[in-house]
């Protein structure tokens, strides 16, 4: 019989923040196990179960792991980065990781720490968790203290309130005391990562996922989800939702199951408007592709991206340009400024956006919109400026209707009556400079 | 401060390389002093052998770090999309009214800082205020009362 969790396992029936808890339900285990194997043998393992990254962009754990050069053939250590810098728009799984199976996540660092014959573990949690940063460090010292860690150094930093350090390179340029900035690649970083060491850097729920993979083994683990990406997610669902919450279910659900059966539909009886399937950042889906699966390849297939799984419920009380200005603006401010596009272009567009949703906007502004969007994607060093326009351009293409009605009638079509009207937002960016006078 | 310098001595002997300590270092600072002010930077950066403009370079990109003295409490409120759609802007009104004071404003009386954050995590709990640093999932507008009498008795 398949297991039904693999991330959040009884702890709903055990307060598994706690070591002798955790060790009940076989905690620390799979790591005496695997450290009984050859690291050689931990990787296989783990690529054979066909682990996809939780963190957003899927790229399978095993490979990663195959990447970084073994002990004999390198100089110098080897390091393992937790990401746990969670801070897309829509998610809050790794907060729910951290908080309540704090010792699964650290398995599941230190197997990866074996397989690669790691020195140090890096934990990189965004500093806004602090609640989440004490529970991990009790977990850690609990851990420490209990003789758990061997020869492998385990280090907490926290972040200090910087979006774009989610991403790997920025994260690890962060780490070694720099403004958060992403690197040129090649090299990746389990060639040349954190101090230019052989790095391997995965997401929080990617390695609480690990131990279980070692004690189902491939094919039990792939009793849950689908065969293109195996094993189960922690969706992350908000929005205009009755039931919002974290939810762990097998890759692979479809969307209606998932805001219609776990979260009990659309809040206060409104209509569905829009989904965003995996964070602010991946194009938008309209109520007609509600039967989509939620697994890597099928919500790309049908044109946007699992991302971290978490699923914005959109209902028809809000305006889409209020909400694509909104998006916008957080692009705007998390911009590290490094590369031109991302930065002056965020910039542009949620200048564009204002005048539109105020009614100000012309036809060859709309137009703009689109045109801005297709100078920013793939332009830049890392997703940010991709993540800034796939947003705002699926909103265009998907309710253009919507934003020629602003331009046509020369207001917002909900008169100050939607959902989203003037909220406000942070309105610096993280170069903290003085705004470039782009026309508009 | 020599306790400040070894804490930042204590923080930076958990890395392979000392500058890897310059975050926690900053914040310790900011622990110690309310805000990084000049003189605070560039003492982080002599406890770390490093120069000022290294140091000022990575408290200018974070959110996080106070380069402006604040107050006693921080009130922060996410706006960003799922607290948008669960009416993150009637919050933000609503601590207007309580607080007497705007977005990016200190009280007079240097005791609350108020300012706007953005997606702090909570996405499922909306919408999300934080006081000084602990998440009060959800807060809604009629909470808000009550929330600045707790803050004001503190």
């Amino acid at each position: 019989m398949a297991a039904e969790l693999t991330v959040l396992t009884g702890a709903d029936e055990r307060d598994l923040t706690r070591l002798d808890e955790y060790r009940t339900v076989g905690g620390y285990r799979q790591l005496a196990r695997a450290r009984r194997m050859t690291p050689a043998t931990v990787i296989e393992r783990i690529s054979k179960a066909s682990l996809r990254g939780r963190g957003g962009a899927g790229f399978p754990m095993g490979r990663k792991l195959s990447l970084v050069p073994p002990a004999d053939k390198r100089q110098g250590p080897a390091y393992v980065v937790a990401n746990a810098d969670e801070s897309e728009p829509g998610a809050f799984k790794d907060r729910e990781i951290i908080r309540r199976v704090p010792h699964r996540f650290l398995e599941g660092c230190l197997i990866a720490a074996h397989a690669i014959q790691a020195e140090a573990v890096f934990i990189y949690i965004r500093g806004e968790y602090l609640a989440e940063a004490l529970v991990l460090e009790a977990a850690i010292e609990e851990a420490r203290r209990a003789g758990l860690f061997g020869q492998v150094k385990v280090v907490l930093h926290r972040g200090a309130g910087a979006y774009i350090c989610g991403e790997e390179s920025a994260l690890l340029e962060s780490l070694e005391g720099s403004r958060g900035q992403p690197r040129p690649r090649p090299p990746f970083p389990p060639v040349a990562g954190l101090y230019m060491q052989p790095t391997l850097i995965n997401n929080t729920q990617t390695l609480a996922s690990v131990p279980a993979i070692m004690e189902l083994g491939a094919e039990r683990y792939a009793e849950l989800g689908v065969a293109s990406a195996p094993g189960t997610v922690v969706y992350s669902l908000s929005g205009n939702v009755t039931s919002p919450g974290n939810y762990e279910l097998p890759l692979g659900v479809t969307l209606r199951e998932l805001i219609f059966e776990h979260g009990q539909g659309v809040a206060d009886g409104r209509a569905l408007k829009a989904i965003i399937p995996g964070g602010s950042s991946v194009p938008v889906f309209t109520p007609d592709q509600l039967d989509v699966q939620l697994d890597f390849d099928s919500v790309q297939a049908a044109g946007s991206y699992l991302g971290s799984a978490a699923v914005i419920v959109v209902d028809d009380r809000a305006c889409m340009v209020q909400l694509a200005l909104r998006a916008e603006k957080f692009y705007m401010h998390e911009s590290c400024g490094k590369c031109t596009p991302c930065r002056e272009g965020t910039r542009w567009l949620v200048r564009l956006l204002e005048k539109i949703e105020a009614g100000d906007g012309t036809q060859a502004d709309l137009d703009l919109v689109v045109e801005v969007c297709s100078r920013i994607e793939g332009k830049s060093l890392c997703a940010l400026g991709d993540f800034a326009v796939w947003c705002v351009g699926s909103y265009v293409e998907k309710f253009r209707g919507e934003f020629q009605r602003h331009v046509d009638e020369g207001r917002c079509p909900y008169g100050g009556e939607s959902s989203t009207e003037g909220v406000p937002a942070p309105s610096d960016q993280h170069i903290h400079t003085a705004m470039a006078q782009v026309p508009a | 401060m020599a306790e400040l310098y070894d804490e930042i001595q204590k923080a930076a002997a958990r890395y392979p390389q000392r500058r890897s300590a310059v975050m926690p270092a900053l914040r310790l600072a900011q622990e110690h002093y309310g805000w990084l002010s000049p003189d605070a930077l560039r003492e982080v950066a002599d406890a770390l052998d490093l120069t000022p403009a290294d140091v000022e370079a990575v408290a200018t990109f974070y959110d996080m770090f106070n380069l402006e003295p604040v107050g006693r409490h921080l009130v922060e409120v996410c706006t960003n999309l799922s607290c948008a759609l669960a009416g993150a802007r009637q919050v933000v009104e609503a601590l207007e009214i309580e607080l007497g004071i705007a977005p990016g404003e200190t009280s007079d009386d240097g005791e609350v800082t108020f300012r706007l954050i953005e997606c702090a995590g909570g996405c499922g709990y909306a919408p999300v205020v934080v006081v000084d640093h602990a998440y009060r999932e959800p807060t809604r507008p009629a909470d808000v009362p009550g929330l600045v009498e707790e803050l004001r008795g503190r």
